[in-house]
């Protein structure tokens, strides 16, 4: 199923929901022809929607709301916190193109710190869905929950079957004693990678998809970090405010510490380029993560990274 | 709708009223006194005459909704709110404190406001969410919003007016209190706005232009809701800050007061027309 098969079916059964986009029609293009007057398109103008959303969930409405994820998180980041946030109204966030999904756009379009801008707000809740099997498995939950929600959306294909999604936890796909990586949305298309090549290696190693980032999964990342000599976290976000970040601050509220090698952006907007490029570029290929983390290189063969089909 | 003023001598008795609560509560920390007696009467008209909301339907879906986006001008709607029988009227004095939940911009603890407001340009697509919602029920309810001049410096007020004009919301009307200045001096030296309502009309929308103050014009203007069909409707009231007070009124320098308690006796005085009053308190408290 995807995202827009999924959109369709839960919005015609339930009248609450409405589709709002501030013209980014890629996930919605065949959604105005069957909900009506339930999609609204308020042109470009982020701010003006979420506002809009906002009336619409003070009359009890569901508001589902697209935009790219740097202009969504940033340029109407006021009226998310103010209207969406204080009141915590049912507004659902879906973010295109988040982190390196911006591809070849350039730093304007690069949304790094959308998960540390989003999780700052009181009432909201942040998700990160590591495919499209993912995303199609959290949302019903998301979309019921009555607070507002931010989705990193993500509907490339892998072939990896996620177990159901739980609010709040983490879905652990192998633990190790020597390496564990914590990863969320696209690049866990690399840790399987990485983890593989590792193993290979000779390696006891763990995987955990963080897909639930707000409410996040403390005792997993507790238990990583006390079972694993070395924790990774590993994340197209900036270095500040992200999952290393979330894992400093649950371990300190908890009085531990660990070994942690993080894969982020620190400090940096990334090369614009077709995505398998910026990955090679910027050094988040599977092969390049699991050779940073041994320490040397190996003879192993990076498997092809498909390009996104739309960059709109 | 009432459309029909049964006697305009009441309105004005009502807004006096009104004006008395808003000086009250200009001391022990102050509020922003002047914007609020410029739109006192819009207040008290839209609420008394216009809108069909009332302390029995507050959670009525089927009612209208009133969104005051220049917020800070909530004493004007709290006084209006006593005079209603919403609001007691003690909970007045606890302005500022941590009892209670009266202060310098409103919330929505405080039953009959819609939404919060503060940050400027953020109600009017607000408004344009219920608006819709109420189109796509096909209900007949109307949506009022009440913008400042200084307000409409923001962008978001802008994209709203064409948003709300693509949307063809007719049952929507942005009330602009066109008193003549921002924070710390008249609009036209800052960033002027006029020909204003050569603006709105230009943006699609039906503009009446009044006497903010003069509640038969008021009444003439609001009578003729909806101004245009698919059209949103634009009013910009003409008014003056600090209206009703002459030794604070249009001046740029009391926007923020905070009366010492003499003032505020002297002042209420003056309201009722005696002698003017001697301001010692300190002019422009920047908030």
């Amino acid at each position: 199923m995807t995202y827009e098969e999924l959109l369709t079916e839960i919005a015609l059964s339930d009248e609450r929901f409405i589709v709002m986009t501030a013209e980014n029609r890629a996930l919605v293009r065949n959604i105005p022809g069957k909900l009506g007057n339930r999609f609204i398109d308020t042109g470009i103008t982020e701010q003006t929607m979420i506002g809009a959303a906002a009336g619409l969930a003070l009359r009890g409405r569901i508001p589902v709301v697209h935009a790219l994820a740097s202009f969504l998180s940033m340029r109407a980041f006021e009226f998310i916190r103010t209207d969406a946030g204080i009141p915590s109204l049912p507004v659902k966030l879906s973010s295109f193109i988040p982190g390196f999904l911006s591809d070849g756009n350039g730093p304007t379009h690069q949304a790094l710190e959308d998960i540390s801008l989003m999780r700052g707000i009181p009432n909201m809740t942040v998700f990160a869905p590591a495919d499209e099997d993912d995303l199609v498995k959290m949302l019903p939950q998301i979309w019921d929950h009555p607070n507002p929600s931010y989705v990193r959306i993500n509907t490339r294909k892998t072939d990896y079957a996620h177990t159901p999604f739980e609010l709040g936890k983490a879905e652990v796909i192998s633990t190790g004693d020597d390496v564990t990586i914590l990863t969320y949305g696209l690049m866990f298309e690399q840790a399987l990678i990485a983890a593989e090549m590792l193993k290979n290696e000779g390696l006891s190693v763990g995987l955990v998809n963080l897909r639930s980032l707000k409410p996040v999964d403390e005792r997993v990342i507790i238990e990583v970090t006390r079972n694993s000599r070395l924790t990774v976290t590993l994340e197209d976000h900036f270095l500040t405010g992200g999952l290393y970040s979330i894992v400093a601050e649950v371990l300190l509220k908890h009085g531990l510490t660990a070994s942690v090698l993080p894969f982020a952006l620190n400090e940096k907007w990334f090369k614009p380029s077709l995505l398998p490029n910026v990955l090679e570029y910027e050094g988040f290929t599977g092969k390049q993560i699991a050779e940073r983390i041994l320490g040397y290189k190996t003879f192993y063969k990076q498997p092809g990274i498909a390009v996104p089909q739309f960059a709109e | 709708m009432q459309n029909v003023i049964a006697n305009t001598t009441d309105l004005e008795a009502v807004a006096l009223k009104v004006r008395e609560h808003i000086i009250k509560m200009s001391t022990d920390g102050g509020c922003f006194v002047g914007a609020s007696l410029s739109a006192a009467d819009l207040i008290v008209y839209l609420y008394s005459e216009f809108l069909n909301i009332n302390k029995d339907n507050l959670n009525d879906p089927d009612r209208d909704y009133l969104f005051l986006s220049k917020g800070h001008d909530v004493p004007a709607l709290y006084g209006t709110f006593v005079e209603m029988g919403l609001l007691d009227a003690d909970r007045l004095k606890n302005h500022l404190s941590v009892s209670d939940n009266i202060y310098w911009h409103p919330n929505t603890k405080i039953p009959g406001i819609e939404f919060h407001s503060g940050s400027l340009g953020h109600l009017p697509s607000v408004a344009i969410g219920v608006a819709m919602d109420l189109k796509i029920k096909g209900s007949t309810n109307k949506v009022v919003c009440i913008m400042g001049d200084g307000e409409l410096n923001e962008g978001t007020c802008w994209e709203a007016v064409l948003v709300a004009n693509a949307y063809k919301l007719d049952n929507l009307i942005f009330v602009i209190d066109r008193n003549q200045f921002q924070a710390n001096m008249a609009t036209e030296d800052l960033i002027p706005l006029e020909p204003l309502h050569d603006k709105f009309t230009a943006f699609g929308a039906a503009v009446k232009r009044i006497n903010g103050h003069d509640f038969d014009a008021l009444n003439e203007a609001f009578s003729a809701y909806p101004f245009q069909t698919g059209k949103l409707n634009v009013v910009i009231a003409d008014t003056v800050r600090g209206k009703g007070l002459p030794s604070i009124e249009r001046r740029a320098d009391r926007w923020f007061c905070n009366f010492n308690a003499t003032e505020v006796d002297d002042l209420l005085k003056e309201m009722h027309g005696e002698h003017l009053t001697q301001l010692t308190s300190e002019t422009l408290v920047v908030r």
